[in-house]
């Protein structure tokens, strides 16, 4: 069985118990803390309650489904289900199939390095952090622009959109694929 | 194999992860971190931006039942996506795209193939099969064109593009794509609109050729 590592967050844990443990509880647990947070993220493009909830249902489906691709050195859960709930919104509410990058290599280890996850974890708090202090209408636009209201001409012409930065504040990540693709090598 | 040194640009990264770019340029760009570490690093990077808004956007509360319904549903039988991995030169996305088949090309005049994708309004992605010392015909687009090398490169007059470069040209930029020597170069190329070719093919011909 595998230990939750230390102090990373109870999210991270419920997320670990699911995948390696198909635990049902963890999985409630998720879903109290992120359904109502995903109805109102795709309430605010406009969608109505009832298709709202079927989009939920859907991604906490897929949460439960593809709990063996969730790798805590590589996604925080709320940015793994974030993903999963684009893509989800694309499908139903554009009709279109979105095309994605193909997974990388293997499963994810069934033992994660708890100071990766820790760390990515920290880096994760500090970007949620700088974006609470944006200005009022800077922040609206980077809500904008991630809850997929923002065509790609707007986003360009957006000069001072923090946006561009965001890779550079989550300096770990390119840094961890390179050392997984050593791995894998 | 030589690094890439084209990647996708800051905005159209952005554009991609959160979702807000058109199908055939989401290909494209799918495409190129299928092959690009630094990219897909941005990429993951901007989830964490996303999982942040998701996390602070605000809460709905939900129906009552919703919650047992799900739970319901954990066991219930679901058929999972079919997933297409990398298959020689083509990408894993580009592979869903030809639904798991090799490219039909076909030819479009002095050796150059394309094999189309898909083209719709809001644009269009094909590969293109160009032999080497070919220049693509001479062509110029209305909008956003994004050309991702898979075998081989190609050289313009903005620099020289190998396997995994991501060429992104505007309404501003004429130009002209050449094959350099060595393998036929195969390109994966979107645009917002069926290209207009000057020279190659009579402009009456184009709906027939979708060119
Ligand atoms: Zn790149």
């Amino acid at each position: 069985m595998t230990q939750p590592p230390p102090q990373v967050s109870a999210q991270t844990t419920w997320m670990l118990a699911v995948r390696d443990q198909r635990d049902r509880d963890a999985f409630a647990a998720l879903f109290d803390h992120f359904a109502p947070r995903l109805k109102g993220f795709i309430m605010r493009s406009g969608t109505g309650s009832g298709q709202a909830e079927e989009i939920v249902q859907e991604v906490m489906l897929t949460v439960w489904r593809k709990a063996g691709q969730f790798d805590p050195a590589r996604a925080q859960v709320s940015a793994w289900v974030y993903q999963i709930a684009r893509n989800r919104q694309i499908d139903v509410i554009r009709k279109e199939n979105r095309p994605l990058p193909e997974e990388l290599g293997e499963a994810p280890e069934a033992e994660p390095d708890a100071s990766q996850v820790l760390a990515l974890e920290q880096e994760a708090a500090q970007l949620q952090q700088a974006l609470a202090r944006l200005k009022p209408d800077q922040r609206e636009i980077i809500e904008r622009a991630y809850l997929g209201e923002l065509t790609h001409q707007e986003i360009s012409t957006q000069t001072g959109l923090p946006l561009g930065t965001i890779k550079s504040r989550i300096r770990l990540g390119l840094e961890r694929l390179r050392h997984e693709l050593k791995e894998l090598r | 194999m030589t690094a890439i040194t084209h990647h996708v640009p800051d905005a159209l990264l952005a554009a991609y992860a959160t979702g807000n770019l058109p199908e055939a340029y989401a290909l494209v760009v799918a495409a190129h971190i299928s092959l690009c570490l630094e990219c897909r690093a941005a990429y993951e990077a901007h989830q964490v931006g996303g999982g942040a808004v998701l996390e602070t956007v605000g809460a709905e509360a939900v129906s009552e039942d919703l919650k047992s319904n799900v739970l319901d549903l954990l066991d219930a039988p679901y058929r999972p996506q079919p997933t297409y991995p990398r298959a020689g030169v083509y990408p894993g996305p580009v592979m869903e795209a030809l639904k798991g088949k090799p490219p039909s090309w076909k030819s479009v005049g002095l050796g150059v193939r394309q094999s189309i994708l898909s083209s719709g309004r809001d644009g269009s992605v094909r590969l293109l099969y160009i032999p080497p010392g070919q220049a693509m015909p001479d062509h110029s687009h209305n909008g956003l064109e994004l050309t991702l090398v898979l075998q081989g490169s190609f050289s313009d007059s903005t620099g020289q593009f190998g396997v995994g470069d991501l060429e992104v040209a505007d309404h501003d930029l004429e130009h002209t794509p050449t094959a350099d020597p060595g393998a036929p170069c195969i390109c994966l190329a979107a645009t917002d609109a069926p290209l207009r070719f000057r020279s190659l093919v009579p402009r009456l011909l184009q709906p027939l050729f979708r060119i």
